[in-house]
């Protein structure tokens, strides 16, 4: 038998699950596992041949017809809609995420009642750590479009207690990452928590704040990694909050605590916390808001803080126009429209607006802790899947 | 109650793009991949059964929710889905192979018919 070596993503029925998590059928399993092959196979054969098509024809028939190479990557943006290659990819990418949505939707949305139930029931368990907030207004940006193409967002509910939008969410990431999550889908939460706690043995947070939290699976990597701290998430998406209160109750964890606030203006006391997360965040607001959760979060942080922040590697002059194009195609086609200007800021430069200073800034790399690798078997060279790697830049500072 | 048949196909806020030339080929595409994916259900089902009736002579739909596959039957079926959809985008890695392929290569038979018709 002839069984080349090929990176296959796990199976469907690996992933981690917990008291709220949706029941899954037989045949939504199957259908989980066909998408997260077909992401596979679209993002390790077809997508990189998007770069042959752009080196052997975009490209040249560009400079034939301007006398110049491209000079902005809406230029390569433009040039490349025409090619037919990236045509037939654009449409398979465009068609896979649209069917995560409609497998996650149909598993969730036919057991909506009793999950609302289930999440009811848990929430009720420990009401004191979980604090809603009607008076707390969807953002502007996550209002204008629905994030992700899910039909719904992060705010939806169908009816008074509905979860399915987030359990949606939450059933659905390891299928888009191919597992590169982890079960829990808490791969950035630990990588993040394991590089605070090897590279600043001393710092003891107290306090942390992650913002942006959704369903709290990168926020409780934190709470798990201290213990003794009193760890809040925060975010404007009721779904997500309940959802994410329940599967924490679900999963055991106490020192956590989910709040319906908007970062922008948190109404948190001054020095209040002694580290300040966001995780894969600031990407989905928008450019004013951006600097302004950038000047809360340094209004929040007490003395001798920390501030950091994960997200995909900012567009430089060092990057290609034809990888930041491609880096950029989920903001149009996968409703992330903020994603491409939020590249383009020198996250260092928004960092010292916020009131940072210079010399206690850091970056670093990191990647996934992933449970779901096998490490037991050979592994083929990994195919770079632009923008959508489980491989991330983080930067922030030490309020010092 | 939710009509939730109709919700799951729900459209996300926000215009769709369109890739294809022709909406009406895109529109075809999208049809054609969510049969591709129930034809992969519909495999999945029927290994599980075919697993079942191979280990015991009873079948009951609770063992088939039940079963899940062990890593061996994993790793299976995963290359299954590989080979599958390498099968179903086949014009897709053909039409790439021409783009790498040396010209001489990738000529057309008009073109062929023309020159043998010569020498």
């Amino acid at each position: 038998m002839n069984n080349p070596v090929i990176n296959l993503p796990p199976v469907y029925s690996l992933i981690g699950r917990h008291e709220v998590f949706p029941e899954v059928s037989h045949d939504e399993t199957a259908r989980y596992n066909f998408l997260a092959n077909l992401n596979r196979h679209l993002s390790t054969v077809v997508s990189p041949a998007n770069k042959i098509a752009f080196e052997k024809r975009v490209e040249p028939n560009f400079k034939q017809e301007n006398g110049r190479d491209f000079q902005t990557r809406d230029e390569v943006k433009e040039a490349m809609k025409s090619d037919p290659h990236y045509q037939t990819w654009a449409a398979l990418r465009r068609s896979t995420m649209e069917m995560r949505q409609q497998a996650g939707r149909s598993m969730t949305l036919r057991q909506a009642d009793y999950l609302a139930k289930k999440v009811a029931e848990l929430n009720a368990k420990s009401p004191e750590t979980l604090i809603l907030s009607a008076t707390v207004k969807t953002p502007y940006y996550l209002e204008i479009m629905d994030n992700h193409c899910m039909p719904g967002s992060y705010h939806t509910e169908l009816f008074a207690g509905d979860v399915s939008n987030a359990a949606n969410y939450d059933s659905g990431l390891f299928v888009t990452s191919g597992g590169a999550l982890g079960k829990l889908t808490d791969g950035g939460g630990k990588a993040i928590s394991s590089w605070v706690l090897s590279n600043a043995p001393d710092f003891k947070p107290k306090r942390i704040l992650d913002i942006g939290c959704g369903l709290g699976h990168n926020t409780l990597p934190l709470a798990m990694a201290f213990p003794d701290a009193e760890v809040i998430g925060i975010d404007t998406g009721t779904p997500m909050l309940r959802y994410g209160h329940a599967r924490a109750v679900a999963l055991g964890i106490k020192n956590v605590k989910f709040m319906q606030l908007n970062a922008e203006d948190t109404g948190f006391e001054t020095e209040s916390f002694d580290w300040i997360q966001t995780t894969m965040f600031l990407h989905e607001t928008s450019m004013k808001a951006m600097f302004k959760i950038g000047k809360e979060i340094f209004r929040m942080l007490k003395p001798n803080g920390l501030s950091l922040h994960i997200e995909q590697p900012q567009y430089s002059d060092k990057m290609s126009l034809f990888e930041q194009f491609i880096r950029d195609w989920d903001a149009f086609n996968n409703n992330e429209p903020f994603w491409g200007a939020m590249h383009d800021v020198d996250m260092f430069d928004w960092i010292v607006e916020s009131g940072f200073k210079k010399e206690n800034l850091l970056s670093f790399g990191a990647r996934s802790i992933n449970d779901n690798e096998d490490h037991t078997k050979p592994k083929a060279p990994e195919v770079e899947d632009h923008g959508r790697s489980a491989i991330w830049n983080v930067f922030g500072a030490w309020k010092k | 109650m939710i009509n939730d048949i109709h919700l799951s196909s729900s459209k996300a806020k926000g215009k769709r793009p369109y890739f294809l030339e022709d909406r009406a080929v895109e529109q075809v595409l999208n049809i054609t991949m969510a049969v591709a994916s129930e034809v992969a259900v519909l495999h999945e089902r029927l290994d599980t059964i075919e697993r079942l009736l191979g280990s015991k002579n009873i079948l009951q739909t609770a063992e088939i929710e039940a079963f899940t596959p062990n890593s061996e039957q994993a790793e299976e079926r995963q290359r299954w889905h590989a080979s599958y959809i390498a099968r179903v985008l086949r014009i897709v890695q053909q039409e790439l192979e021409a783009l790498q392929q040396d010209p001489e290569n990738n000529r057309s038979m008009e073109e062929i018919a023309e020159e043998l018709g010569r020498i």
